[in-house]
């Protein structure tokens, strides 16, 4: 499985705080890497690095073996890389619809407008937003508008996507659902990043693991290593109820 | 559904322009235009309409920054003025034909506002806007000290320009014509980038720039093209409006009171919507007429623009059109 | 040499009134993260106060300071409730339009009353002579002035709860909500802190040179450079940019004719923002 996202030495400060340091992990074609870590260990940050929100200070961001590093957010969504937000950021007046052509038309297709129309049609209904598409983005649900932040990222038909925490504040029934849709996107050819809280959803989605602690990586295995490394329960000590759903999470 | 049989995604087309009511009403309206100060060789209509087409010339096409991608313009007068002073002088000292003489003045304006919306756009929100009055000053001071362009005085044009044109009478008529089809351009101009990508585009960095950048739009060119392409029209308007009025100074140029009307307008009828920048134009125009004659009100004009501009922000942040587009949902369909 | 030295004397001193009125643009920037068009206005009506306290009421020039910082405070308070309450929150588009429209009612109104001509306000002040040169006391003492609302300014950040209050809503007012400020009161007091500071650099410059019902936006414009230069939200930095600003107009006005500082000013404007976006000044941040 060769690499499509290859992340490089990245390391990042803000003013006298080190938020990233010699990070280095790489996500293969097909492949849901799960990015966990205690609060504050620099995870969003990282994905802000890779799509170019932040430029790093040191290190290298390949992607589809182009180096991307520091290049602006549309030239990376251009590229491939789609991605979404922990707090969700509808383009409020614009309708279901029209948030979803807006993926369409500016990802990696490039689509002319009707063709990005439909398309953005077509993603709606996979993630099961097609009653709503005349339905102003503002409108709809905190749980509406995770699976609108979904859907246009995809309707940019990326080969790599970033989620950040799209399971937050969402109810039972929510997150199977939206687990679900999560495994039918790798389905489709997609390889995911994804940064969650919810520690029994990571370790059963994913197939690779990544632990971040403090902006350095801490260790990185399958979900059954990880649950295992004593390493990782100790970042989580403070937070023993953490520490056993990982434990219990973790078995195969 | 538009997933044809096979499960393959179909096109997803527009209705075509032709059918969509909204044309025809644009198209009444334009006639309506033409024709009404023809009956009866009524000059004193001609005028007052001549002065509302400018205004909608200039509100539709503050509209694509303004009321697309969200950015606010104060000086886009800048744009009438050096349009005017351009074809004025490309006329009188260089003795060009009008037709060449707005073509180049539209074209030059056009490109200096992406020279410069390329340096600028890089601001974001009331730096932007401040900057944008700031070309306004700095090409007024340059015009004022640039002996060529008049300076100060200004550029008078001797009446033998009229010649061309079939004598003063005559010249005023198709001057009123050419002034209609750039407000009918600009309208449709309006249009055109509402229903493209680019207007797409446009409208999700008005929504929110971050978000869209993330999404792929490429954020810095699209605004310094929305800015270049707001630039075109009103050029071309401020360039026959002074050629009509033989005489061009820097004060009357670049007024911003101007581009402050403008805004007014955009506003009232409607950011973001074709129809609101033509009903604003003709409200506030009206209003502005009332208020000239009136005792009470003449040195008020600009307090009742502020207070306007407030109410509506305050009130009614989606002016007219966002009014009946609240209480009549339907109209969506209708107008644009 | 002393030719210049009395010009970087005199920049400074102009320099430091245009530097307390950017601090009032910047604080009311750096609490509530709205850029106050209706700054130029609060500078005019503090001009204007001066003119109509001196000449309509007989007060002493200088009495008329702590009247107009009162009236400024007031004024400001309830310009937020006006234009800016409702607008917190809702897109920065709609927050500048609020407060340009007040911007033009305020001006509107005062070019009705005034006209655009020239007003002065005689004040008579003994110089300080040295050597061949003269510093005008007005503009020493507007100096001297501008440092002690600068002073107080400081102590009541840093030393009283309330100052304290306002740095915390500047930080972060989510948090400063969460820790039981009343961050509305908080910022309704900030607006009226910024207005008065402009209406008192306002009526400080109307000491030093004559001025009209327009030059607020020149005079906004200065206090936008000033917080270019010193970093939005920075209070010390307006003060330093100021003094950059008043030096830069100094030396300027020995090689170009006045009509173009405006235009030099406005480069300047978008040269910093473009290659300093955080303010040359920066470093002044506490």
């Amino acid at each position: 499985m060769s690499a499509l996202l290859e992340v490089d030495g990245l390391s990042m400060s803000f003013g006298g705080l080190r938020a990233v340091s010699d990070l280095s992990f790489a996500v293969g074609e097909r492949e849901i890497l799960g990015l966990i870590g205690p609060n504050g260990a620099g995870k969003s940050t990282v994905f802000n690095l890779i799509n170019g929100v932040f430029a790093p200070n040191a290190g290298r961001v390949m992607f589809h073996g182009a180096d991307i590093t520091g290049h602006a957010p549309y030239r990376v969504a251009r590229a491939g890389l789609a991605r979404t937000h922990q707090i969700v950021q509808p383009l409020p007046d614009l309708t279901v619809l029209e948030n979803c052509t807006v993926g369409a038309c500016f990802g990696r297709e490039h689509l002319p407008l009707a063709r990005a129309r439909a398309v953005a049609r077509e993603v709606a209904t996979f993630v099961g937003l097609e009653d709503r598409l005349a339905t102003p983005a503002a409108q709809l649900t905190i749980a509406g508008k995770k699976r609108l932040e979904l859907a246009r990222a995809l309707a940019a038909r990326p080969l790599l996507l970033l989620l950040d925490e799209v399971l937050a504040g969402l109810n039972p029934t929510e997150i199977a659902r939206m687990l679900t849709v999560i495994r039918s996107i790798r389905e489709r050819g997609v390889a995911i990043l994804i940064i969650e809280h919810l520690m029994q959803a990571i370790m059963g989605l994913s197939d690779r693991i990544v632990v971040l602690n403090s902006g350095q990586k801490l260790a990185e295995g399958t979900p059954s290593e990880i649950a295992n490394n004593p390493a990782v329960i100790e970042a989580y000590l403070g937070d023993p109820e953490l520490a056993a759903k990982l434990h219990a999470g973790g078995a195969p | 559904m538009n997933t044809a049989a096979t499960g393959a995604i179909v096109d997803d087309r527009p209705t075509p322009i032709l059918r969509r009511p909204f044309f025809w009403i644009m198209a009444l309206v334009i006639a309506a235009f033409v024709a009404a100060p023809l009956i009866g060789d009524n000059v004193e209509l001609r005028e007052s309409l001549l002065l509302a087409a400018v205004y909608i010339t200039l509100a539709s096409n503050l509209n694509l920054m303004l009321g697309y991608a969200g950015y606010i313009n104060f000086g886009s007068i800048v744009f009438f003025g050096l349009g005017g002073y351009i074809s004025v002088y490309l006329i009188s000292a260089l003795n060009w034909p009008l037709a060449a003489a707005e073509l180049a003045a539209g074209i030059a304006v056009s490109l200096l506002a992406l020279v410069f919306g390329l340096g600028i756009l890089r601001l974001r929100g009331a730096f932007f806007a401040l900057a944008t009055s700031g070309i306004n000053e700095g090409v007024q001071a340059f015009v004022a000290n640039f002996e060529p362009w008049g300076g100060s005085a200004g550029l008078y044009l001797p009446t033998t320009i009229f010649a061309p044109l079939g004598g003063p009478m005559r010249a005023l008529w198709v001057i009123y014509f050419l002034l209609v089809a750039v407000m009918g351009a600009s309208l449709y101009l309006s249009y055109a980038v509402k229903t493209s990508k680019f207007g797409l585009g446009l409208m999700a960095i008005g929504q929110n720039e971050d978000a869209a950048v993330v999404l792929g739009v490429p954020a810095p060119l699209y605004k310094a093209l929305a800015y270049s392409l707001s630039a075109f029209l009103p050029a071309l308007a401020g360039g026959l409006y002074f050629f009509k009025s033989a005489f061009i100074q820097p004060a009357d140029a670049f007024d911003l009171g101007l581009s402050t009307e403008a805004m007014v307008i955009v506003m009232l009828g409607g950011r973001g919507t074709i129809t609101g920048a033509a009903i604003g134009a003709y409200l506030y125009e009206e209003l502005r007429g009332f208020l000239l004659t009136s005792q009470t009100f003449s040195n008020f004009q600009l307090v009742v623009s502020g207070v306007l501009l407030l109410v509506i922000v305050l009130f009614v942040p989606g002016g007219l059109m966002g009014w009946i587009y609240g209480r009549w949902p339907r109209m969506k369909q209708v107008l644009e | 040499m002393l030719g210049i030295i009395a010009l970087i004397i005199d920049g400074v001193l102009i320099g430091s009134v245009y530097g307390l009125a950017a601090m009032g643009l910047t604080l009311i920037w750096g609490v509530m993260n709205v850029v106050n068009l209706t700054h130029g206005a609060a500078i005019v009506a503090g001009m204007f106060a001066l003119y109509l306290l001196t000449s309509g009421l007989g007060i002493a020039p200088y009495a008329a300071l702590p009247l107009i910082l009162v009236g400024g405070f007031f004024v400001g308070v309830g310009l937020y409730w006006i234009a800016v309450h409702r607008m917190i929150g809702r897109p920065p588009l709609m927050i500048l339009l609020s407060t340009f429209s007040v911007n033009l009612v305020v001006i509107g109104l005062g070019t009705a009353v005034w006209g655009t001509g020239l007003f002065n306000v005689q004040v008579s002040l003994p110089g300080i002579t040295w050597q061949r040169y003269t510093f005008s006391g007005t503009h020493i003492l507007a100096a001297v002035l501008t440092a002690v609302i600068a002073g107080s300014l400081y102590l009541f950040l840093y030393h009283t709860r309330l100052g304290k209050a306002v740095r915390a809503v500047a930080n972060n007012r989510e948090a400063a909500e969460l820790s039981g400020i009343p961050t509305t009161r908080v910022l309704s007091l900030s607006f009226g802190l910024g207005v008065a500071l402009a209406g008192a650099a306002g009526m400080l410059i109307a000491t030093m040179f004559p001025f009209t019902v327009l030059a607020g936006d020149a005079y906004q414009l200065k206090s936008f450079v000033v917080t270019a230069l010193g970093g939005l939200g920075n209070p010390a930095g307006a003060l330093l940019g100021g003094v950059a600003l008043g030096l830069v107009e100094g030396f300027a006005a020995q090689f170009m004719p006045v009509s173009w500082t405006l235009v030099i000013e406005f480069v300047l404007f978008v040269v910093v923002l473009i290659i300093f976006p955080r303010g040359v000044f920066a470093f002044t941040r506490t």
